[in-house]
């Protein structure tokens, strides 16, 4: 019989494992316990005892392939088993809390420090749990009230078949009276699938429509919840004082436009003074490795331009490069191309920082998704008017807000803030006279 | 409810308990009132003010502060034919009267064998927030409750004190008459104009929903209303019970809304321990415990002596809307 030996779990967080080398080659026989594989993870190093005796049959990991736990790496036919059949698709059942625990139902004699796990064969063991430190929420998740038990019944429904939408994934009523119904309840994991679980928390589905998901729509959701997964976001946002760039803005735009063809918003000023702190403060300009922080050369801002269905940053390149008045031209450039459809890849790559002006939309305060590999990502509110206290008078001035998301792992709150605080005090210094 | 009249005019329960006693006094004159204070002072919370002018000391009693005796003299006059309403000025002075209440007055039909009964009302303010300290912030309905041949009501909207109260004076037996003196001058609603009862032992739904049954009465009523209508705004559908009675209890209206939610949650002001959701949470789990869906869940009063005068105290005592808000997310989350 032909047994699939899969990625043992070489500890409880561990996902996935690396073959270091194989022990054996195809054809070779194989003991029962005897190691016949090595397996490196961010953890241990371990030898991998096999689970059977047999004679290596084919191996489907190489060596430095790295596979999630559970997925197959090699086949051995057991010795004094019957015809080699196909090997069953059946997922694995992780069982090894390695090195220390020994799965009861192999008890492998010899385990001990250094040598791993037994892996798991697919005949479908119900899964070994370790005698202790069986969680009390995973018990509540398994109980079910009386309610729910009469329901079942009452319907014959096989709760095994369910996923539960309670509390710690208790199955409700609510869940029994829907699979009875025969409405979309979720289909419970196999288990021990290497699939990791994910409960969803929504019950079943309520009437409605189903809009279609648009390539750009999908990507949208890819990217942002791989950011926020991988970089832990923090937030902080600082008020500024543009009257005075908003009075030059006003003063400077209809000669640009005449001149230019683009017309002249408050973008640029705030590209600007965002690109010139960028250079004070490379730190925000920046990848986060696992090697180490990328500090880039160049500065190249992502400019966020929201569309009716969806949401596009192409990028300014070398935006340290560029003058306001270039800038203006190089985003007005940027977003004409995004509304008529026009951009090309290359437009839309090698972002550094991007600038979000979520106050187009009369946004005051928003938290942004930090664009994936980069260090962080700046709102502009929108600017109202608002009576400010300068110099113990009270005064009216026209007011933004700033937004910073920021990936924890590259800075912290206070570089966060002298960012900020310089970007402030360039946009408060900007005024009539200046160089455009 | 059997209205007389479908007119109605908007009041709070002070104007209600002092309209339905005003017309049970000039409709009925085997009707009188006694108690502390009722009489030429009108009562703490004005209720009987003026009433001594207009129905005399004969019917409008004010009594030494001897509440025992407010009882005793109001059982005999009971007994004897009259239609006495009798008033403890504060719950939290009803302990002298224990004995009358429990020994006397609930026995008197079974003790006679039918041939007395004790049609005696006795009316007192109940409940805290108020700032009412040790003594006048109590609720007692707990003390009570467990003697059979008492009746007990706790409305809390100006329509029901009306057809409670008027339901209490016709009922040939004794009833104690719980008045939340938070909501005296808090709660406002219409009031049917006219004689009409509404029956003794019946429950309303103020709320309806159908994901959590939220049993209460008096005061917190009116918060577990508030929080069911935030809960609304998040989609969540809570139904909320105002029991009005405590004794006889509507186990029908009850047992329905569980069957059909299948959660419970009840909110008392009154200590936890043996309070009356502990009555309501035994009769759910012995009649539809295969109808729960999570265990019944109580917000009360701590089993504390008394709630304390410091506003600190005081707050840790009430329940909130909040936490009634988020102990109703919970259940419903479960």
């Amino acid at each position: 019989m032909a047994t699939t030996i899969t990625m043992p779990q070489l500890g409880e967080t561990v996902t996935e494992g690396t073959v270091a080398q194989w022990l054996k080659k195809p054809g070779d026989t194989i003991e029962k316990y005897e190691p016949f594989v090595e397996v490196s993870t961010d953890k241990v190093n371990a030898e991998v005892p096999s689970p059977v005796s047999g004679v290596l049959r084919e191996i489907i990991a190489k060596e430095g392939e790295t596979v999630a736990t559970g997925a197959a790496i090699a086949i051995i036919d057991e010795i004094g088993a019957e015809a080699a059949t196909e090997p069953s698709r059946a997922p694995a059942v992780p069982v090894a809390q390695l090195p220390e625990v020994v799965p009861s139902s192999y008890g492998a004699p010899g385990a001990g420090p250094g040598v791993a796990a037994i892996p798991a064969v697919a005949h479908g063991n119900g899964a070994a749990r370790n005698g202790r430190g069986a969680s009390s929420e995973a018990d509540r998740g398994r109980r079910v009230s009386p309610a729910v038990r009469r329901l079942a019944r009452e319907h014959q429904v096989d709760l095994a078949a369910i996923r539960g939408t309670g509390t710690d994934g208790r199955i409700t009523a609510n869940d029994v009276v829907a699979a009875a119904n025969g409405s979309k309840a979720t289909p419970a994991a196999a288990p021990g699938s290497a699939e990791p679980v994910t409960r969803s928390t929504y019950a079943a589905p309520l009437p409605g429509t189903l809009v279609a998901l648009s390539q750009a729509r999908k990507i949208i959701a890819e990217r942002t919840v791989e950011s926020l997964a991988t970089a832990p976001h923090a937030w902080t946002m600082v008020e500024v004082d543009v009257s005075n760039v908003w009075a030059w803005r006003a003063r400077e735009k209809d000669r640009f436009a005449r001149e230019k063809g683009f017309s002249l918003t408050l973008l640029p000023f705030f590209i600007h003074a965002v690109v010139q702190a960028l250079k004070r403060n490379p730190l925000l300009n920046s990848r986060f490795t696992a090697e180490g922080i990328q500090i880039h050369r160049d500065i190249n801002v992502g400019i966020a331009i929201g569309l009716d269905t969806n949401l596009i940053v192409p990028v300014i390149r070398e935006a340290d490069s560029l003058s306001i008045g270039g800038l203006a031209v190089a985003a007005g450039r940027l977003i004409e191309k995004a509304r008529t459809g026009k951009l090309g890849a290359d437009e839309l790559a090698g972002g550094t920082f991007t600038v979000n002006n979520t106050g187009a939309n009369g946004s005051i305060l928003s938290k942004p998704i930090i664009t994936g590999g980069q260090a962080g990502i700046v709102t502009m509110e929108a600017v109202v008017k608002r009576a400010v206290v300068i110099d113990d008078a009270i005064a009216i001035r026209s007011m933004m807000n700033m937004c910073l998301s920021l990936d924890h792992r590259v800075i912290d709150g206070t570089i966060a803030n002298a960012f900020l605080g310089d970007v402030k005090k360039r946009l408060e210094t900007m005024g009539p006279g200046g160089d455009l | 409810m059997a209205v007389a009249s479908t007119k109605s005019v908007v009041m709070n329960n002070v104007e209600a308990v002092r309209q339905t006693l005003h017309e049970a006094l000039k409709n009925d004159e085997r009707t009188l009132i006694l108690g502390e204070d009722v009489g030429a002072r009108g009562n703490v919370f004005l209720i009987t003010k003026g009433f001594i002018d207009e129905f005399g000391p004969e019917r409008i009693i004010d009594t030494p502060l001897a509440e025992a005796s407010i009882v005793g003299v109001a059982i005999g006059m009971a007994m004897e034919g009259l239609r006495p309403i009798a008033e403890i000025q504060f719950a939290d002075f009803i302990y002298p009267a224990f004995n009358q209440i429990v020994g006397e007055a609930a026995k008197t039909r079974y003790r006679s064998n039918g041939d007395y009964t004790c049609p005696l009302v006795i009316r007192t303010p109940y409940g805290g927030g108020v700032r009412g300290a040790l003594s006048h912030s109590v609720s007692v309905e707990a003390l009570f409750y467990h003697v059979p041949g008492l009746k007990i009501v706790a409305p809390s909207f100006p329509a029901d004190m009306k057809g409670l109260l008027n339901a209490a004076i016709d009922d040939p037996d004794p009833v104690l008459f719980l008045e939340h003196k938070k909501t005296y001058r808090l709660v406002k609603g219409e009031v049917p104009s006219g004689h009409y009862t509404i029956p003794i032992g019946k429950a309303d739904v103020k709320h309806p929903g159908d994901q959590l049954t939220v049993v209460s009465y008096g005061l917190y009523v009116h918060q577990a209303i508030d929080a069911a209508q935030r809960l609304g705004t998040e989609g969540m559908s809570v139904e909320v019970i105002d029991l009005r009675s405590i004794r006889p209890m509507d186990r029908t209206t009850i047992l329905a809304s569980v069957r059909k939610t299948r959660k419970l949650l009840i909110i008392h002001e009154d200590n936890k321990f043996g309070g009356v959701g502990a009555e309501i949470s035994a009769m759910v789990a012995e009649e539809a415990f295969f109808d729960l869906d999570a265990p019944i869940r109580r917000l009360c009063g701590p089993d504390v002596p008394a709630m304390g005068y410091a506003a600190t105290l005081e707050e840790e005592f009430m329940i909130s809307t909040d936490r009634m808000a988020d102990s109703m997310r919970e259940l419903i989350r479960f």
